[in-house]
């Protein structure tokens, strides 16, 4: 992949240059909504990048993957609550939960294809959903209050603004920089391979489920990493970040970004929030304009806005 | 646990299961067919429980409201076919999968906006309160045995209609071969409208028969409607039959999982323990099912080789 300056290469260096930068522009402007509201767009858009590493480039359109989210989250409150509250136990943790939840619902749920495998993944993520309204001791419904964000000793301190922006963009691109990474080696070819011709990968011999549930494991235990960070950014973690409409919202960010393009998914969940938080300012209905909207980016936009400024850059 | 408990119970997972049903059979009609995901599906049940109770209101009559709801939700659904998902058809499953959740959100703000985010509470005439006797002198509800009554007759309707009549045939053939009986002369888009319209009118059947057991409200349709995917999941998609014997499977092991679970739980586990599991287990059983299901038969129970 070599970098020429395109639409689309000098959107995305904007962006990452943008969000460098954002907490000099609060600092000067006294503005410290927007480092919060920029705080949650990170996080999200760590989990819509997990997420396009199965959909875009693995083909796998999971339509569960909020559930993360939740185990991610509720592996450090429910540490945090039981006393525990180094962030290298909880956020090991976190990760192995959402790894193991993943292995598991992705060794049946892989089992099947297309639209079969959009339910599965869904009613996993529902069954995740109920079992933590279920857990009573940790607030069941009611969700589960963290009075103490994770404590990574002098490292760094989870509680100023400023440095758990930069802990979560740092985990934002690590994550970029590891799906580049996954996506250009041997099996992210293979994987690719499998989307568009799973036939004749197996006749080469690629051991087809094997590959595919090994990436599905990495994406979500990428998105429990953003669970983690969720929990922690509103001291708070309950069933709601698991219900199916979290995973919805999870979608259209990818899709509206552009599927399987690497920055795809942080513009699209940029946009997303933004506009999301720009509607609400205007009225209290604004999803009623938000869902005819999906509507025909859905129709329209094909490719969504990678797929618009690769257009533009062509002429 | 006495046996006038458990035949109760297993009358109240037979209504849930028929209930099921109608969500189910629309869903898996508009996906076998026009091989179309409906998200919003879930919402056109929830039109249907708002339009029933606002016309009883209306014309204060209980029978009138529920046809004029009736009435009111094909059109709804027609209308969002014709508008909004005509074409989505030729589009993959995720593309629909993504326009009718924005239809969810569509519809969850329209009913915000003209009935307010306040649950309403749909109120039963006299002559369906009230209980009728079983036998060894327990009673069980009048409404929802109608709803069981109902829900049957609506499901031999609905076969009779698909094997036996010619908009059946036509169906059938739709979803066989589409550019086939459109070159037969057939009107595939008026056709498609139709059975749209079929599957949205039985989703609103379903919530307004649910209403009164539980509350009109923004989002009641969306927990039934995973319910429904996971019936149709369970039950292979495209197939009535399935559906039909998936649905009522599920209702009642939904059903009597929650009523004697805590109790077989409790025998086992000490009580603290029992009660914390028994909830969160007793709403996981069915995505048990449906995962054991996936496992043995990836394709469902009863595959639609064209119902």
């Amino acid at each position: 992949m070599i970098a020429s300056l395109n639409a689309r290469n000098s959107i995305a260096a904007l962006v990452v240059a943008g969000l460098l930068l954002l907490p000099l522009y609060t600092s000067i402007s006294g503005n410290v909504f927007v480092l919060t509201l920029f705080t949650r767009i990170v996080i999200f858009a760590l989990a819509a990048a997990s997420l396009n590493l199965i959909m875009g480039y693995g083909g796998m359109m999971s339509f569960g993957h909020a559930a993360y989210l939740g185990i991610g989250g509720y592996a450090v409150g429910i540490l945090s609550s039981e006393g525990i509250g180094s962030g290298f136990i909880q956020w090991p943790v976190a990760l192995l939960a959402s790894a193991l939840f993943a292995l598991v619902i992705g060794a049946l749920s892989l089992r099947t294809r297309g639209v079969y495998f959009i339910m599965i993944t869904l009613a996993f993520a529902q069954m995740a959903y109920y079992v933590a309204s279920g857990l009573a001791p940790y607030g069941g419904d009611d969700g589960l209050t963290i009075y103490k964000r994770s404590d990574f000793g002098g490292l760094i301190n989870l509680s100023n603004r400023v440095q758990f922006y930069y802990l979560c963009l740092g985990c934002l691109f690590g994550g970029i920089y590891l799906i580049w990474r996954i996506v250009n080696s041997r099996f992210g070819m293979v994987v690719q391979g499998l989307r568009s011709n799973e036939q004749r990968m197996q006749a080469i011999g690629f051991p087809a489920k094997r590959y595919r549930l090994v990436c599905f494991v990495i994406a979500g235990t990428m998105c429990g990493l953003a669970g983690a960070l969720l929990a922690n950014n509103t001291d708070f973690v309950s069933p709601a970040v698991m219900y199916w409409t979290r995973s919805g919202d999870l979608m259209v960010m990818v899709i509206l970004g552009g599927m399987g393009s690497l920055f795809g998914p942080v513009l699209g969940t940029i946009v997303y929030l933004l506009l999301e938080e720009a509607l609400s300012q205007v009225t209290e209905y604004w999803a009623l304009i938000m869902g005819p909207l999906l509507l025909l980016i859905v129709l329209f936009g094909r490719g969504g806005i990678m797929g618009l400024l690769g257009r533009l850059s062509r002429g | 646990m006495s046996w006038a408990l458990v035949f109760e119970q297993l009358l109240n997972g037979l209504q849930y299961g028929v209930m099921l049903f109608l969500m189910a059979a629309g869903l898996t009609l508009v996906f076998g067919i026009m091989n179309l995901v409906n998200l919003a599906h879930g919402s056109l049940y929830m039109v249907g429980a708002y339009l029933a109770a606002a016309a009883t209101q209306w014309t204060g009559n209980y029978l009138l409201g529920v046809a004029l709801g009736l009435a009111g939700t094909l059109v709804v659904g027609m209308a969002v076919e014709v508008t909004a998902l005509r074409t989505l058809y030729e589009r993959d499953h995720l593309d629909q999968v993504l326009a009718t959740f924005g239809l969810i959100l569509f519809f969850n703000e329209l009913i915000a906006i003209v009935w307010g985010r306040a649950p309403l509470y749909s109120s039963l005439p006299p002559w369906l309160q009230g209980h009728i006797k079983l036998f060894a002198g327990s009673t069980y509800p009048v409404y929802r045995a109608a709803v069981i009554v109902v829900g049957l007759l609506v499901a031999a309707l609905l076969w009779y209609v698909v094997t036996r009549t010619r908009l059946g045939m036509l169906i059938r053939a739709g979803a066989s071969n589409r550019e086939m009986i459109g070159a037969l002369g057939i009107n595939i888009k008026l056709l498609y409208t139709l059975v749209f319209g079929l599957g949205a009118a039985l989703a609103g059947l379903a919530g307004m028969m649910q209403a009164p057991i539980l509350t009109v409200q923004i989002g009641m349709g969306e927990n039934i409607l995973i319910l429904a995917f996971v019936i149709i999941v369970i039950g292979g998609i495209g197939s009535i039959r399935g559906a039909f014997l998936a649905a009522i499977f599920v209702g009642l092991i939904d059903t009597l999982g929650r009523a004697f679970l805590p109790d077989l739980l409790r025998k086992i586990l000490s009580s603290a323990a029992a009660s914390t599991a028994a909830p969160a287990l007793s709403s996981m059983l069915i995505y048990l099912l449906m995962a054991i299901v996936l496992v043995v038969r990836p394709e469902g129970l009863f595959p639609a080789n064209r119902r």
